[in-house]
């Protein structure tokens, strides 16, 4: 579990990046923060591993206050997985993956078996355990950033806008690849994005943040989506838009759901969950974990 | 030509004379320009100041350098000891405004990461920052190199052995082939020093040839 509570950070110059900032996460919870671009996202993420120590309150793990942990030891602890994967350029795939577990002592021929297993637990194909970064893709590379963050079998994963850099498609398979390795791993994770499809997809929960770090709201995808507290936030995840409004067409004597743009989103279980013949599956992922709660059978025009 | 033949052991003490002159510095002028060019990075107008200065340091022409400075440390004007400290100031000059260069060459985004992965401050430095602002160090000391090892030459006006005393005393005595033996051998010892320092990065920065390669 990761406390913080009451938490500021003021930097040098005067800059308040997070006003006062309280949220509890549970372990093996998934929560995304999501947030504009200076927002306080990444100084908040930063807390937690001690790469920022708060101005005034305290971010606590496990009810042990960070501050009072070796922030060295504390890191090598926690996976922690950004943008561009921040992996070292002068190091081999295989010895970045193997990076946290030698710092942390273990033998570099377990650690490397161990990394290989990861390389494949991630999608990553064994040839490249030899490569460099440069001579990767960009979605080779957040895999390997991902596997990096996975290697010391930390209970909490930080990733900061992971997949920020890489194009929609492989985006996509990333944020799948994610939600099926949280399934089977059930880390206690971060997330950082200022996609809101993306904290819809990854979180057990989201956090919208305004500026300074002052959460608009917190929820499960469903509740926000259901019951946007305000404006900001209505606007924020597009329910202001319609974009997020489906609704429900009859055809052939089977309930398809339909997006605001006309287009088939899936077709609707049956009252006692019973999926309609086909389709359902696939309807569910592509419209995301709110479809249920805005479902209606109103035209939104 | 026969004389070159008749003076090979002339010409070898002198290559190493040249090299006892030559290596100290281009070793000093790298090693100490690390935590210079640190130093200096950590303060904008401590920055500027060290570019400015050596600028002007390498401005001071060697020759006056080489006589003034046994007045200010205390060396004879003789002594191989005072061209290794001129020369390692010189080398300074070429190599702190370039190690402060490779220094800002690293990935801030790559140095948060390796401090997220749990490196600690020293180890960072030197499995991570120092390694990654190699190319850009190689550079200097490359050039601090050959440049050191011509520098060396001027000692000879001095009557401080090197291959410089080959041209001034081939033209003392006008001996064709002393002069030439001289600059050819200065000359080589520039470029062999070079390729090794070449050598040197490949081997250890095998990452960067990758680089260069491109992605496959
Ligand atoms: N090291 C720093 N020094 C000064 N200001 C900073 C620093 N890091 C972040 N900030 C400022 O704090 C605010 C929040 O930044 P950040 O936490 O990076 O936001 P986000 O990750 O949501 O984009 C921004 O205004 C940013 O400019
Ligand atoms: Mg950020």
């Amino acid at each position: 579990m990761i406390g913080f509570e009451n938490v500021r950070k003021e930097y040098p110059g005067g800059t308040v990046a997070v006003e006062d900032f309280s949220l509890e996460i549970a372990s093996h919870e998934a929560v995304a923060l999501v947030g504009t671009s200076g927002s306080g996202k990444t100084t908040l993420m930063r807390m937690i591993n001690r790469m920022v120590d708060p101005t005034a309150g305290r971010v606590h793990i496990d009810d042990e206050d960070v501050a009072a942990m070796d922030p060295v030891v504390l890191r090598r602890s926690i996976g922690y997985v950004m943008q561009a994967s921040g992996l070292l350029p002068h190091r081999t795939v295989l010895d970045n993956i193997t990076t946290v577990p030698v710092l942390r002592g273990t033998a570099k021929g377990e650690a490397r078996e161990r990394a290989r297993t990861l390389m494949d637990t991630v999608g990553l194909d064994p040839d490249l355990a030899d490569r460099y970064p440069a001579q990767l893709s960009g979605g080779q590379q957040q895999r390997v950033g991902v596997a990096r963050g996975l290697a010391a079998d930390p209970n909490i994963l930080l990733m900061d806008e992971p997949f920020g850099a890489v194009d929609p498609i492989v985006r996509d398979e990333l944020q799948g690849e994610l939600q099926r390795l949280q399934r089977e791993l059930r880390k206690t994770i971060v997330f950082v994005t200022h996609d809101i499809d993306e904290a819809f997809r990854i979180g057990d929960r989201v956090a919208i943040l305004r500026p300074g770090g002052r959460i608009a709201q917190v929820g499960t995808p469903q509740e926000i989506l259901a019951d946007p507290t305000d404006d900001f936030v209505a606007s924020f995840v597009g329910a202001d838009r319609g974009a997020r409004t489906l609704h429900v067409e009859h055809v052939d004597g089977r309930d398809v759901v339909v997006d605001a743009d006309g287009r088939a989103a899936g077709v609707l279980a049956g009252a006692d969950g019973r999926l309609g013949d086909g389709g359902a599956a696939d309807g569910d992922a592509a419209a995301g974990p709110g479809a249920e709660a805005l479902a209606t059978e109103e035209r939104p025009r | 030509m026969s004389w070159v033949l008749d003076n090979l052991d002339v010409i070898a003490g002198y290559t190493g004379a040249h090299l006892v002159q030559a290596l100290p510095p281009i070793l000093l002028a790298f090693v100490l320009s690390l935590p210079l060019a640190k130093l200096a990075n950590s303060r904008g107008w401590l920055r500027t100041g060290v570019t400015t200065t050596s600028g002007l340091m390498y401005a001071i022409p060697s020759l006056p350098l080489f006589v003034l400075l046994p007045g200010l440390i205390g060396t004879g004007v003789r002594s191989p000891l005072n061209i290794v400290v001129a020369l390692t100031l010189y080398g300074l000059a070429l190599m702190v405004p370039t190690a402060s260069d490779g220094f800002r060459s690293v990935s801030r985004d790559v140095l948060g990461s390796a401090t997220a992965q749990g490196y600690a401050p020293a180890a960072r430095f030197l499995a991570v920052e120092l390694p990654l602002a190699g190319p850009v160090l190689l550079g200097g000391v490359r050039v601090v190199a050959v440049s050191t090892i011509s520098l060396v030459t001027v000692g000879g006006v001095l009557g401080v052995p090197s291959l410089g005393m080959l041209f001034v005393d081939g033209v003392r005595r006008g001996i064709v082939a002393e002069i030439a033996a001289g600059v050819v051998a200065t000359a080589a010892l520039a470029l062999l020093t070079d390729a090794l320092l070449v050598m040197l990065g490949r081997l250890l920065m095998p990452w960067h040839r990758g680089r260069e390669a491109g992605r496959p």
